[in-house]
C-alpha cells in the first residue's frame, strides 16, 4: 500500500512521480521503466506485473528463458544444471539461455556498428536506456543501434527450430524470467517490433525461493540433467558491465547507472565527444546484475557469472560456426528493429508560440518558488511545479513558502492546511510511531 | 524570448553551459532535434572559441518562433585575417589549449556549416563579435 511518502518521487530520473491525496502517481508518457522507484518503496506498494505461473501448463512445449544473472543469484554450491533441473522440475519441458544468440548477435551488431553513420551508436540491449533516449534525449533516437536484443532473437530462434521439428505454433510457450521491469514491458510493449516472441513473464524474485527449494531438498542429482549450457564465455557475461563493449570493434565505452547515462548522454547530444564508436549503456548499477527483481547482491552476482564465465562453453568462436549459420538461416532476416520514433517529454507545448508563453510563464513563477526542490508540495522539484502550474496541472499554493507568505496577507491558516492535506492526505497529519524510515 | 549567458576566459570546466541551457530551452519549445542539433553545436563552438581564444564574454540568445538568433561578444586579442580563421584546419591556439583537445581549427567552419546566416566582426586588441541565426522552422 502506497503511503505518500514521496522517496520514489525524489529518485525518479524523469520525474514522472507527483504526490497527491497522499498518494504517488506516475505520469506514463514519462516514465522509462527503469525501476528507480521500485528499490525506494518501504512498503512495496510498487508491484512489477508478471503472468500467473500455472499458465504455463497451457502449452505442450513449455521453455524457460533463463538469463545468466538467474544463475548468479545461487550460493556458490548450487550448480547451474542444478538449477535448470530445477525449473524442469517445477514444470518447464527445456531450458534455453537468453545469451544462447549471443554469438551471432555480436556478428550482427559490429556489422551495424561499421556501416551506421550515427556515431556513436547506442546499444538497444536495455530498453530502459532506449526509452530513456526516446523520452530525454530525442535528438539521438538515430544513435539507437537497430538491431534486436539477444532475448528477442533467441526466442524466434526457439521458435522457429520448435516449428521447422513439425511442432505446431500454438503448443510453444516462451517463459522469460526476468531480472528487470523495463524488459517486461519491453515485451509487452515492444519499441521497433510488431509483438514479441515472449509468450509470457516470470519475474526472478518469484521463482528463485521455489529454485532453491528444490535445490536444497536434495532431489536433484548434480551431474544428471538435460541441461547442457553452450555458452561461450563472451556470451554468458554479456549482461553484465563491459559484456557488450568488450567484443564490438572501434573505441567502446560501457556505462551503467541510471544517472551516469544521463550525464554522459547529455555531453553525446551537445558533441563534447567525438570519436567514439559504440555505447553501451544500461540503466542499472553493475548491468542486469543489479536488475531490481534481482534478490543478490549485485556485486556478488557479477562476480559469481564472470567466475563460472570461465567455465562454460568450449567452442571456436566465429561467424561462420555452424551454429551461426543456423541463426542467420533461421532468424537473419529477423534481426532488426523497425526505426524508432523520439517521443520527448520536455515540450511544454506542440506550437511553439504557446509553448514559449508558457515558458515565459514558467520563468516568471521561478522568480517566486524558493529553489529549495523540498518537494512538499508533491513535485519532486520548484521547477516542475511550475511546469505542473503552467500545464493546468498545479497550483501556486502547493507551495509552503508560498502559503506562507499569503498567509500574511489574505490566506487563512485553516485553509492553507486544507491545501496540505490534498497533497499529502489525512494520514500524514496524524501520529504516527511505525512510519517506514528510508535508511540512507 | 532573450536570454543572456557569461563565459569566463579559459574557464574549460563550464565550457558548454550555456549551449546546455538552449538546448534544453529549445528540447521545451518543442523545435525537431535536427535543428536543435545544429544550433548546440554551433553554440557549444562558439562558446569553446570564447573560453579558449578571449578573456571574457557574453552570449545573447534571442528566440522568435521561426529563428533562433545567437551573438557571442567577447573582449580578447581580436581576428586579424578573418578570411584565414575561417579556413579549416588554421588554429591559432595554444600549445596548452590544444593539449586539452581543442584547437583544431574547425570551430569557425564548424559553426558555418551548422547555421543559415553567420557574421563575424573583429578589432584587433579589442575583441569579436560572432553573429549567428539558425531558423527553427523546417
Amino acid at each position: 500500500m502506497c503511503i505518500g511518502c514521496s522517496h520514489c518521487m525524489r529518485v525518479c530520473p524523469t520525474e514522472a512521480i507527483r504526490v497527491s491525496e497522499g498518494k504517488a502517481h506516475l505520469l506514463e508518457n514519462r516514465c522509462i521503466d527503469c525501476g528507480e522507484c521500485y528499490r525506494v518503496c518501504p512498503t512495496h506498494a510498487i508491484t512489477v506485473e508478471q503472468d500467473d505461473f500455472s499458465q504455463i501448463y497451457s502449452f505442450e512445449y513449455r521453455i524457460a528463458l533463463i538469463p545468466s544473472v538467474l544463475l548468479g543469484q545461487f550460493p556458490d554450491d548450487a550448480t547451474t544444471e542444478q538449477v535448470a533441473q530445477a525449473l524442469l522440475n517445477l514444470g518447464f519441458t527445456s531450458v534455453i539461455e537468453v545469451e544462447d544468440s549471443v554469438e551471432y548477435l555480436i556478428v550482427k551488431l559490429n556489422e551495424y556498428v561499421r556501416n551506421n553513420p550515427n556515431k556513436p551508436v547506442i546499444s538497444s540491449f536495455c530498453p530502459a536506456i532506449v526509452r530513456l533516449v526516446q523520452v530525454k534525449f530525442p535528438s539521438l533516437v538515430d544513435n539507437i543501434a537497430l538491431v534486436r536484443p539477444p532475448l528477442d532473437l533467441t526466442a524466434s530462434y526457439i521458435k522457429s527450430t520448435l516449428i521447422s521439428e513439425g511442432i505446431a505454433e500454438d503448443k510453444i510457450g516462451i517463459f522469460y524470467i526476468t531480472p528487470c521491469a523495463a524488459k517486461i514491458v519491453a515485451i509487452r510493449k515492444p519499441e521497433g517490433e510488431d509483438k514479441s516472441e515472449i509468450t509470457g513473464i516470470i519475474n526472478m524474485d518469484f521463482i528463485y525461493n521455489r529454485i532453491l527449494r528444490e535445490v536444497r531438498n536434495g532431489i536433484i542429482p548434480p551431474g544428471k540433467t538435460m541441461f547442457d549450457s553452450r555458452l561461450s564465455p563472451r556470451s554468458y557475461t554479456w549482461g553484465l558491465t563491459t559484456g557488450e563493449s568488450s567484443h564490438i570493434e572501434g573505441r567502446c565505452l560501457a556505462i551503467d547507472g541510471i544517472w551516469n547515462v544521463i550525464e554522459f548522454l547529455e555531453k553525446v547530444e551537445n558533441e563534447e565527444v567525438s570519436g567514439i564508436d559504440f555505447l553501451e549503456l544500461r540503466a542499472c548499477d553493475e548491468s542486469c546484475a543489479g536488475g531490481i527483481l534481482n534478490p543478490g547482491n549485485r556485486f556478488l552476482a557479477a562476480d559469481a557469472i564472470r567466475k563460472s564465465s570461465g567455465e562454460v562453453g568450449m567452442w571456436s568462436i566465429d561467424s561462420v560456426s555452424p551454429k551461426n549459420k543456423d541463426y542467420k538461416r533461421r532468424v537473419g532476416n529477423q534481426s532488426g528493429l523497425q526505426p524508432l520514433s523520439p517521443r520527448s517529454m520536455l515540450k511544454l507545448d506542440e506550437d511553439m508560440a504557446r509553448a514559449m508563453l508558457k515558458m515565459k510563464r514558467v520563468n516568471r513563477l521561478m522568480c517566486y518558488l524558493p529553489g529549495i526542490d523540498c518537494g512538499v508540495c508533491g513535485t519532486p522539484s520548484c521547477l516542475s511545479l511550475a511546469e505542473d502550474i503552467v500545464q493546468g496541472n498545479g497550483s501556486v499554493s502547493q507551495c509552503v513558502f508560498l502559503q506562507k507568505i499569503m498567509e500574511q496577507s489574505k490566506l487563512d491558516p485553516s485553509h492553507s492546511f486544507r491545501i496540505m492535506k490534498k497533497v499529502w492526505g489525512e494520514n500524514r497529519f496524524k501520529k504516527d510511531c511505525d512510519k517506514p524510515i528510508r535508511n540512507k | 524570448m532573450h536570454f543572456e549567458y557569461r563565459v569566463q576566459g579559459g574557464d574549460f570546466v563550464r565550457a558548454g553551459q550555456a549551449s546546455s541551457q538552449v538546448k534544453k530551452i529549445l528540447k521545451q519549445l518543442n523545435v525537431a532535434p535536427q535543428i536543435i542539433k545544429r544550433v548546440v553545436v554551433a553554440l557549444y563552438e562558439g562558446e569553446v572559441n570564447i573560453v579558449a581564444h578571449a578573456f571574457q564574454g557574453k552570449i545573447y540568445i534571442d528566440i522568435e518562433t521561426d529563428k533562433i538568433r545567437v551573438i557571442l561578444d567577447d573582449v580578447g586579442p581580436g581576428i586579424p585575417d578573418i578570411e584565414m580563421a575561417m579556413r579549416p584546419g588554421f588554429s591559432t591556439a595554444s600549445p596548452i589549449v590544444r593539449e586539452m583537445g581543442f584547437g583544431a581549427g574547425m570551430g569557425l567552419p564548424n559553426i558555418k556549416e551548422n547555421t543559415d546566416r553567420m557574421k563575424i566582426s573583429s578589432v584587433v586588441g579589442v575583441g569579436t563579435r560572432l553573429e549567428f541565426v539558425v531558423n527553427l522552422k523546417e
